[in-house]
């Protein structure tokens, strides 16, 4: 029978928005198509299935897992090496897993700040006998478990062996579609390969006018209505673009909104922070240090802005432990 | 011996000013700390801020970019420009993942400064051996969470 041939799909979420998930529902119509060509094993945004179910299932017996969310807690890690197990092609899918996306700014601080943060100092927070969660909680029916937070969000190429990536805050869905199409036609390209997206800049997809960047003054998005049809950077505006892997169609200057930097770095680029901050930095119209210096002073958060979505996966991957 | 740290320091240096300068350093018997490893470039213009990442990633304790002096020193007219409009931002992103100011020097030193060059190699290792190994290795390897 045709069923047979059915691939066997899983799709899991661990530290993450949401969004990836609404990206596999943003194939609208094509979703039909995806299910008339792969049984869903694992979903548990969408699906009622376990963790007990895919513990059921032998090694290997998923041929595909689209995992996105980064790994962040005891629970992420366990299922990203659960999953690993299970399923044949493992991928890291968007950017959460592929190179820690904003959760990954939380390795910017630890987590016992990052709790006291949360849990004790934000002004709307009511606790006034400052509970912070614990890993284990006796109450009177037993003790209740709940997973240990990490002091480094890690991407998911970090905690087990991933198949491919799938760059995008969210993957969009014409390259999502175009990403499970070379899955049904097994037309893979070779294993730790980037898929779903272009071998160029978002630059090359941006159809803006371009002309000199000489920059006197950086702006914040707040700070300045830009110019429509020319370059976001020339007019002083801190753009991911030229540091940025292409694929999404450079959808955020289509919208007079700057690039983030949420495909990844470029083909070859080792640390897209660096390649974007020596971007920027060198189109600055100075010619002495003071200049410079003052004028590369309107970034104010110079990690936050270059390692948006990176920083996990970056050369660095986190600020120093036990020095703040 | 036990208790004693002798920091490794990578040093980025243009090929026609500051190597020149660490060139006739030694060649004038000038007395320096074998702590400095120096990495030739053509100009510092050419010193991606990935490189000096790099370095601290792999176990540097002290990173030195060093080129021509501005304005007119640089031998490709302007590549210095280039340094001085970087360098900043990476002082200012290094501070922010944790790693101290007095662990990355940069300025200018041309070829006629051998001595400068000396007093320099020899005053920033001082800096970093007084601020304990950095040892971002490490904190990579570890398995904790």
């Amino acid at each position: 029978m045709a069923k047979k041939s059915k691939l066997k799909l899983g799709l899991y979420w661990a530290a993450s928005c949401g969004g990836c998930e609404i990206a596999v529902v943003e194939l609208r119509e094509k979703i039909l198509l995806l299910d008339e060509a792969a049984d869903i094993l694992f979903w548990p945004v969408a699906m009622d299935f376990k963790v007990k179910d895919v513990e059921a299932m032998p090694d290997g017996h998923m041929d595909v897992c689209l995992f996105n969310g980064a790994i962040r807690t005891s629970e992420n890690e366990e299922m990203a090496h659960l999953l690993r197990r299970k399923s044949k092609v493992l991928v890291a899918f968007g950017s959460c897993a592929y190179e820690g996306c904003i959760p990954g700014l939380a390795n910017l601080f630890d987590k016992d700040s990052i709790l006291r943060r949360v849990y004790l100092e934000v002004p709307t927070v009511d606790n006034p006998r400052g509970v912070l969660p614990q890993p284990a909680t006796h109450l009177p029916e037993g003790e209740v478990e709940i997973p240990r937070l990490y002091n480094t969000v890690k991407t998911l190429g970090q905690v087990t062996d991933v198949d491919y990536f799938v760059p995008g805050c969210p993957p969009q869905p014409h390259q999502i579609w175009a990403a499970v199409e070379a899955i049904l036609g097994g037309k893979l390209p070779p294993k730790g390969s980037v898929v779903g997206a272009n071998e160029k800049t978002v630059c090359d997809e941006c159809k803006r006018l371009r002309e000199e960047k000489r920059i006197k003054k950086f702006y914040r998005y707040h700070e300045i209505i830009p110019d429509p049809e020319h370059c976001l950077l020339e007019q002083g505006i801190v753009c991911a673009g030229p540091a940025t892997r292409g694929g999404c169609g450079a959808l955020c200057p289509q919208v007079n909104q700057p690039c983030r930097g949420c495909y990844g770095p470029p083909p070859n680029v080792m640390d897209q922070g660096a390649a974007l901050l020596s971007a920027v930095a060198s189109v600055v119209d100075a010619n002495s240090e003071e200049e410079a210096a003052r004028i590369v002073g309107d970034i104010l958060d110079p990690a936050g802005t270059f390692y948006r979505f990176g920083l996990p996966a970056s050369t660095l991957h986190r600020a120093r432990l036990g020095n703040r | 011996m036990a208790g004693t740290f002798e920091p490794r320091i990578i040093a980025f240096v243009c090929n026609w000013c500051t190597y020149t300068a660490a060139d006739n350093a030694g060649v004038s018997r000038l007395e320096q700390p074998p702590n400095v490893d120096v990495i030739r470039v053509m100009c510092s213009g050419r010193i991606e801020p990935a490189f000096i990442l790099k370095a601290f990633a792999m176990g540097a304790d002290g990173v030195i970019v060093s080129g021509c002096h501005p304005p007119g020193d640089c031998y490709y007219t302007n590549g210095n420009y280039k340094t001085f409009r970087r360098m900043p931002l990476v002082e200012r992103l290094l501070e922010q993942f944790g790693i101290e100011k007095e662990r990355f020097h940069w300025g200018w030193i041309s070829g006629a400064e051998a001595i400068k060059w000396a007093q320099l190699t020899h005053e920033f290792t001082e800096r970093v051996r007084a601020l304990g190994p950095l040892n971002w290795s490490r904190q990579l390897e570890s398995k904790e969470d």
